[in-house]
């Protein structure tokens, strides 16, 4: 049995961000991940971020990671890789397998869950084909690994993960057939659509994959335009010479330690579905149970760091390293960061959806 | 084929494989990057069929690659169900693709 402070599940940017705020304050801290690798989605991003320059913007997802680690690393705080959190039971104690062999357990005065999310997969005929895929295994392909995953891709989705990873594949050298979305218009901000937009890839808007052909991997893919009605309308069919469909439809936060640890959850879709509920400690209706990043509704990186800072100073005054008015203070800082990062129409609705969350913790709690 | 980004505009120019490891792939020797994932090998070299499906024998390979879906299992080493998107590449490794549920224990190699 090992005996921690703060225990912070998922070593993406929201528990990096956690686990160093929690560390500042003195208490002792182990950050875990299941990957080899810490970092999460982070070091799959290597654009540049935008927002304002407290959020790191003009500064790319990569860069931010390692930035991140070195941080964790001279705070001190201990990392476990290959280390997989199965279930959070009573007392705080965390269930933990690590190199896929070893059992252990983890008891912590605080918990921070930060496992991300997982991509939506979309099904039609030849869906299981190889070179059909999500679209983060093409972003981790090339950007990661450095290898190309086809030479001419189908993408499904406008949203920013769709367009980001077209861009993406485009920088690697493959070639974009498509992007088709289903919905009457494009989802991704504007400055990343504009930019594949400008290398020349066609946007297909009302428009679906009906299916994807070949023997041994895709060869060619059909596509079709969709009425109001998401009916597809006849001889509107295209077919498209690819050997790669990538999928990017959207996220769902991965809550099972939340509801193994008995969090209240609230369906809530513009954020991805069911989430803990939590108040504005991100703390969920299980005390001392923190959520921070797309668990607690899928948003980006920047309001993911924020979020674990959040975390990481509530876990942290839970133990009483912090009086009531010192986390008052120090997370108002960051719900004033958040605050302006959930504005413009994009932000808005996120922060509609996010105000619900809030008052059901505030309720369950 | 060469799947290999090997130049990049933001990532650069690919180091070279020197310090590189092999990975034996249905009796072929395959030139790996240290540190990479099974699947990113095979893929490099265009390998795209990992494994048959049981009943129908449906080619499948890399799907959600975070280790989730379980549609890229391979037989590695001699055990069966190995996920190649999250498994990393190690000298000497011997990789089978996989019919059906796989069988354990082909290294009869004397390993
Ligand atoms: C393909 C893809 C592309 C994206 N691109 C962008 C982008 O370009 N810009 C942007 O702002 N946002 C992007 N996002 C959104 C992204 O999810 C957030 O930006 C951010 O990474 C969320 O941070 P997080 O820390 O909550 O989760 P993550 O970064 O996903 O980190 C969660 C970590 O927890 C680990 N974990 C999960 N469960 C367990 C467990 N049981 N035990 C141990 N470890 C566990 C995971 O393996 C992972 O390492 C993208 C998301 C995806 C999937
Ligand atoms: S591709 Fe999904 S587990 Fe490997």
């Amino acid at each position: 049995m090992t005996a921690v402070d703060i225990a912070v599940v998922g070593a993406g940017p929201a528990g990096l961000s956690a686990a160093i705020e929690g560390a500042r304050s003195g208490a002792s801290v182990l950050l875990l991940d299941e990957n080899d690798k810490p970092g999460g989605q982070l070091f799959k991003q290597i654009h540049k971020f935008f927002g304002s320059r407290e959020h790191r913007a003009g500064t790319r997802g990569i860069d931010i990671g390692t930035q991140l680690l070195s941080e964790a690393r001279e705070l001190s705080i201990d990392i476990w890789l290959n280390a997989e959190v199965c279930g959070v039971y009573d007392n705080n104690e965390l269930a933990v397998v690590v190199n896929h062999s070893t059992s252990k357990t983890v008891r912590a005065g605080a918990i921070v869950l930060a496992t991300g999310a997982t991509e939506n997969a979309v099904s039609f005929p030849g869906w299981t084909l190889p070179g059909v895929m999500s679209a983060g295994a093409a972003q981790t392909m090339v950007n990661i690994h450095r290898v190309l995953p086809g030479h001419r891709v189908l993408m499904i989705g406008s949203g920013n993960v769709g367009v980001i990873v077209s861009y993406q594949l485009l920088q690697a050298g493959a070639d974009v057939a498509a992007i088709v979305e289903a919905a009457p218009s494009l989802g991704g901000y504007g400055v990343h659509t504009a930019k594949v937009r400008r290398a020349g890839v066609p946007f297909y808007t009302s428009h679906t994959v009906l299916k994807a052909e070949g023997a041994d991997r895709v060869e060619s893919a059909v596509i079709v335009e969709l009425d109001k009605d998401w009916n597809h309308v006849p001889e509107t069919e295209k077919t498209l010479a690819v050997d790669t469909i990538c999928i990017a439809a959207g996220l769902t936060p991965l809550v099972e330690l939340g509801r193994s640890a008995g969090c209240h959850v609230v369906f809530e879709p513009t954020l991805g579905g069911w989430i803990p509920a939590h108040d504005s400690y991100m703390e969920t209706s299980v005390p001392a149970v923190f959520v921070a990043g797309d668990i607690a509704g899928v948003e980006e990186a920047s309001t993911a760091m924020e979020e674990g800072r959040l975390a990481g100073i509530g876990a942290a005054a839970v133990l009483g390293y912090y009086g009531a008015d010192e986390r008052n203070a120090l997370s108002q800082v960051v719900w004033n960061r958040l605050d302006a990062l959930r504005s413009g129409p994009y932000g808005r609705k996120r922060r509609e959806a996010k105000e619900v969350l809030l008052r059901a913790g505030e309720n369950a709690t | 084929m060469n799947m290999r980004v090997e130049d990049h505009p933001i990532l650069g120019v690919l180091d070279n494989e020197s310090d590189g490891v092999r990975v034996v792939v249905d009796g072929e020797a395959l030139q790996a990057r240290p540190g990479e994932v099974i699947a990113a090998t095979l893929m490099a070299h265009g390998r795209s069929v990992f494994r048959y499906t049981n009943r129908r024998g449906e080619p499948r390979n890399l799907f959600c690659g975070i280790g989730r879906c379980t549609d890229c299992v391979m037989t590695v080493d001699g055990i069966p169900n190995v996920r190649t998107c999250v498994t990393v590449v190690r000298d000497g490794m011997v990789v089978e693709t996989q019919r059906g549920n796989g069988a354990w224990g082909r290294c009869d190699d004397g390993r």
